[in-house]
């Protein structure tokens, strides 16, 4: 069975329909990398997987369970979909390791102790081990990036969705969060990006699905898709980033 | 010729006339600010109903006078059947008084936390009531110190109209002082210098308390 499975999902905002029936079927331990233009709907989509975004119609459902916005599902879901954000969203009132230990104690009741092992264990990961005692104003946008990467790995999610989160980044940043991205896709975490990092899309990513007008235009193995582009639309796209 | 000494056996007047508005004070300011963070929270929020009821109560506030809310409470409530005493009656009107002004206060305080505080807290599974306290409440309070600490400052120096309806605080004191010895000249300065101390006090509690809450703007 798969991990995220969507099935003719439409939303609307008010009378604008941005999503315009998607079907998509995620399997463990893939990297899909969601591309296309702006306004075609990738952070709707991306929103509507944890439900952030309320949906209309058809039906999304994350690990055999549905997804709707109702708060207890919202927050059943978060047990198993991480989210990181363009802008990082780090506590500003919070130490490093406090913002990753605080989910784990309040959301999963770990104890203090037990939740500062795993922060330290996802600092670690994301190789800012030193960190633990800073508060995120005095880091780089990439380090805050990791940070808010180990925040969401400290709950032990099953899928991450990234939102162009090297988008806000320096040139010089964006590196550094690509390769932790890396190593997780390694280690077999499954990864929905949305992304303008066509390289890593097709270096890394298992599969590119490429978004137009509200709908799944094309889709597939990432290194074929990018390099044999089979709709003007995507072709046109391929043209422009490239 | 002044004689402040002509004061000196009315130091115990004024002592109480102290206390009383000192012990008005730190209730009222810390009833008030609950009061307004709990509309504020509910304004900004909260269920539609509960919004357009804090918008009445704090439009009420604002737009009419603090003294016509006392006497309101104080004379105009018995013939609801509620009879209150002088001191019940401050106490209330100033808690309210505080809590409107404070309301739209704390809610410029909300409203500048970025939506995606509160999203990211939610897709770490954190229930509203968690982000609320953990999340937005220590920033909010942070941006909004300044101003939340002169409106209860305010408030305090607001409250000398109390002696309208006979509590004994210190205006009261100042009152009672001046027409007994007639040194009205003497007995309002040494209470407009009460005053002054009691709003520098009263700031420095609000730096002391603000030090500890947000700590961690010296750490970074
Ligand atoms: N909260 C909202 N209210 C109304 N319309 C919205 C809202 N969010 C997005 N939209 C509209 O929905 C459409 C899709 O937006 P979305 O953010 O999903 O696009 P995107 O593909 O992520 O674009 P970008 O690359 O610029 O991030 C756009 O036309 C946008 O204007
Ligand atoms: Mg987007």
């Amino acid at each position: 069975m798969s991990l995220v499975n969507l099935h003719q999902v439409h939303k609307y905002y008010g009378d604008h329909h941005v999503l315009k029936g998607i079907d998509l079927d995620i399997n463990a331990g893939e990297v899909i990398s969601i591309i296309g233009k702006s306004g075609s709907g990738k952070s709707t989509l991306l929103r509507c997987i944890n439900g952030l975004e309320e949906y209309q119609q058809g039906g999304i459902t994350l690990d055999g369970n549905e997804v709707t916005t109702e708060d207890i599902q919202v927050r059943r879901l978060a047990l198993s979909v991480g989210m990181i954000f363009q802008n990082f969203n780090l506590f500003p009132h919070m130490t490093v390791g406090e913002n990753i230990m605080l989910a784990p104690t309040i959301v999963l009741k770990k104890s203090k102790a037990e939740a500062a092992d795993i922060a330290k264990a996802m600092l670690e990961k994301v190789g800012l081990a030193e960190k633990f005692d800073s508060y995120p104003e005095k880091l780089s946008g990439g380090q805050q990036q990791r940070v808010a990467i180990a925040r969401a790995l400290a709950m032990s999610p099953k899928v991450l969705l990234c939102d162009e989160i090297t988008s806000a980044l320096d040139p010089e940043l964006v590196g550094e969060v690509l390769k932790v991205l890396e190593q997780l896709a390694k280690e077999g975490m499954t990864l929905i990006l949305v992304t303008h990092e066509m390289n890593f899309a097709r270096d890394v990513g298992s599969r590119v699905v490429f978004m137009h007008k509200g709908k799944v235009w094309e889709q597939g193995d990432s290194k074929t898709l990018l390099s044999d582009p089979q709709t003007d639309e995507l072709k046109q796209f391929i043209g422009a980033v490239l | 010729m002044l004689h402040f000494s002509d004061l000196l056996q009315y130091t115990d007047v004024f002592f109480s006339g102290l206390m009383t508005t000192v012990e008005l004070t730190l209730l009222t300011t810390i009833l008030g600010i609950a009061l307004g963070t709990s509309c504020a929270a509910t304004r900004q929020y909260g269920h539609p109903i509960g919004q357009r009821t804090v918008t009445v109560y704090v439009e009420l506030i604002r737009n009419t006078p603090f003294i016509v809310q006392l006497f309101f409470i104080f004379f105009g409530l018995p013939s609801l059947g509620l009879k209150l005493s002088p001191w019940q009656a401050s106490m209330i009107a100033l808690t309210i008084n505080l809590g409107a002004y404070s309301t739209e206060i704390i809610r410029a305080g909300l409203n500048s936390i970025p939506k995606g505080q509160i999203e990211a807290a939610k897709v770490l599974g954190m229930t509203f009531r968690q982000t609320l306290t953990r999340i937005i409440f220590t920033p909010a309070f942070e941006k909004i110190y300044p101003a939340l600490t002169s409106q209860c400052i305010i408030v305090m120096l607001g409250s000398a109209v109390i002696s309208q309806i006979s509590v004994e605080d210190l205006t009261y004191a100042a009152n009672l002082v001046q027409s007994r010895n007639f040194r009205a000249f003497e007995s309002y300065l040494v209470t407009a210098f009460l005053y002054l101390g009691l709003a520098i006090a009263l700031r420095f509690i609000f730096n002391q308390i603000g030090k500890r809450l947000f700590a961690y703007r010296e750490a970074r």
